[in-house]
């Protein structure tokens, strides 16, 4: 066979192979949306749902689970960027960093199954978290955190090794080279990480069933107070996600509209998830112009 | 300003097992200019990286001997590194500004150590933005981002950088090697020009450039210095056989 014919059978395997996933995801989509859409409407979004008769809505659950997303960030994010600059910057290039580096891929890898039944020993049990918020942060952070320090390290990584000596040869220290010279650089792909994570998050449903429970109390939407158990803001009360719910109601769903509940849900989250994704970019690209005064 | 220079005793640089430079004693005068001269890896690199402990970044890169500046060896264990390296300028091969504006380049420093008055610091930006010859053509827009700037102008820019911060000295690797031929010749105007203010020590791979811009040279082969002389000298009449060998382009 002639180079020329090599080269065009492997340059259609790969068009047709990447045709054929853009067609997948396209039908993932396309389906899920074209059930789910016309199921949406305000009424839909913001209503608490009902056991047995038609007509629930997902309002508790939309809730839960954008809290719930923001409790997890606030516990990740510090964590992550912290152990992600002691990586890439401090830690000493030796065994013991490399140890640190493998569990920390290990752990990102864990079932998620896996970490909602070691949050509900240890988290809900030992630590009498109970049902939780709180305890279901901690455990999305146990597998968002490698993936955050990761990100942040790679982020750091990939500025030019220029770039910091010339900070360092004006004299500036290095964690004033960190912050202002590094940081600013690794910020689009540190960013875009956190929210595709955000995504992940935002989407997960297996180790939050153990954790933060599935079902919600009655909240009350003008109970403002952390401290009352009946507080949307209350971080130690148990609740239902958006995700969590699908699954349950598919699966023990008793009202007669189950089903279209499950599609609209479905929706609602393929959506939020890519609104995150395109929320992720356009603000890389901002913030890369911000500080880096590009126009 | 006080004029400074520097000098060296017995500088020796290892990566872990292997001498990268040998027991180099050298003076910097100040108000003057030193190339060093040398085939690729003859480790004039890592000897101009080791003047402001730039390879402490290097794991496994070990320094030793002394490293003299006013009455201070630099190269002992208790020397403020960070506080060090803002009296030693560096300009690199590849321009590296930062991802910043024009302005933010030049600012950077200086506010760090201690310049916040707005006034102050455009005075810095403009006093060093003429001293690097950039000032006519960036004027109108230092608040555009620096990595608009030609290749030429970018390096230019960085060394108005270096200088913002008042060095003593300013090292250069290679400065003018990634530039065109115009760049090229701006930035040894510029060179000629800062000599008044800074001891300037420059590695280069050209050696007219070495004959057009230094009044000293040093020619280095396998991490030692072979010969060391007014740049007149090194040029016209070597006093060894490799420098004669390596200026007429036998070998290198």
């Amino acid at each position: 066979m002639s180079a020329k014919t090599a080269n065009k059978i492997a340059t259609s395997v790969i068009v047709a192979v990447s045709g054929l996933i853009v067609l997948v995801l396209a039908g993932l989509l396309g389906y899920i949306l074209v059930r789910g859409l016309g199921h949406i409407s305000f009424d839909f979004l913001t209503s608490a749902p009902e056991t047995i008769r038609r007509g629930g809505g997902i309002g508790p659950q939309l809730f839960n689970s954008v809290f719930l997303l923001f409790l997890t960030m606030i516990i990740t994010i510090p964590l992550g960027l912290g152990a992600g600059i002691y990586m890439s910057e401090y830690a000493p290039a030796n065994k013991v960093t490399n140890g640190i580096r493998l569990i920390v891929e290990v752990l990102s890898s864990v079932p998620s199954i896996i970490v909602g039944l070691f949050g509900l020993l240890v988290l809900v049990n030992l630590f009498g978290f109970g049902f939780s918020l709180f305890a279901g942060a901690l455990a999305l952070t146990v597998f968002n955190l490698p993936l955050m320090v990761r990100i942040t390290e790679q982020g750091l990584r990939s500025v030019p090794r220029e770039q910091k000596e010339a900070s360092l040869a004006l004299g500036l220290s290095k964690w004033k080279t960190i912050t202002s010279v590094m940081l600013p650089i690794a910020m689009p792909v540190i960013l875009t990480g956190t929210i595709l994570a955000a995504g992940r998050v935002f989407g997960e449903a297996a180790a939050l069933l153990f954790t933060a429970g599935m079902s919600s109390p009655r909240l009350d939407f003008s109970d403002w107070n952390p401290f009352s158990p009946f507080s949307p803001l209350n971080p130690f009360r148990p609740a239902e996600t958006l995700a969590v719910h699908i699954w349950k109601i598919n699966s023990e769903g008793l009202a007669p509209d189950a089903k279209e509940i499950a599609a609209g849900a479905s929706a609602v989250l393929v959506i939020t998830v890519l609104a995150f994704n395109f929320a992720a970019r356009w603000l890389g690209r901002y913030l890369y112009r911000r500080f880096t005064a590009i126009k | 300003m006080t004029a400074i220079g520097m000098s060296t005793k017995n500088l020796s640089v290892y990566y872990s097992d292997k001498q990268a430079v040998k027991d180099v004693s050298l003076d910097f005068q100040a108000k003057q200019v030193t190339a060093l001269i040398g085939p690729s890896g003859c480790g004039k690199s890592t000897f101009l990286r080791s003047l402001n402990r730039m390879n402490d970044l290097i794991p496994d890169c070990k320094i030793t001997g002394e490293i003299w500046i006013r009455d201070r060896n630099i190269n002992s264990p208790d020397t403020d590194v960070v506080s060090l390296r803002q009296r030693i300028g560096m300009v690199w091969q590849r321009p590296n500004p930062f991802h910043k504006s024009i302005y933010e380049n030049i600012a950077f420093g200086p506010r760090y150590h201690g310049t916040k008055n707005k006034k102050a610091l455009d005075e810095i930006v403009e006093q060093s933005l003429r001293k690097a010859a950039l000032w006519e053509e960036t004027k109108d827009r230092l608040h555009n981002s620096a990595l608009a700037l030609s290749g030429g102008q970018q390096q230019r820019l960085c060394i108005a950088r270096s200088i913002a911060v008042k060095p003593d000295i300013i090292l250069m690797d290679e400065p003018a090697s990634a530039l065109d031929p115009v760049s090229t010749s701006k930035i040894e105007e510029l060179i000629a020009e800062l000599k008044r203010d800074f001891c300037i020590v420059i590695v280069t791979h050209n050696m007219h450039q070495a004959a057009r811009v230094s009044d000293k040279t040093a020619f280095f082969l396998t991490g030692e210095v072979v010969e060391y002389d007014l740049t007149t000298n090194i040029f016209t009449n070597p006093q060894k056989q490799e420098t004669n060998d390596y200026i007429t382009g036998r070998f290198g």
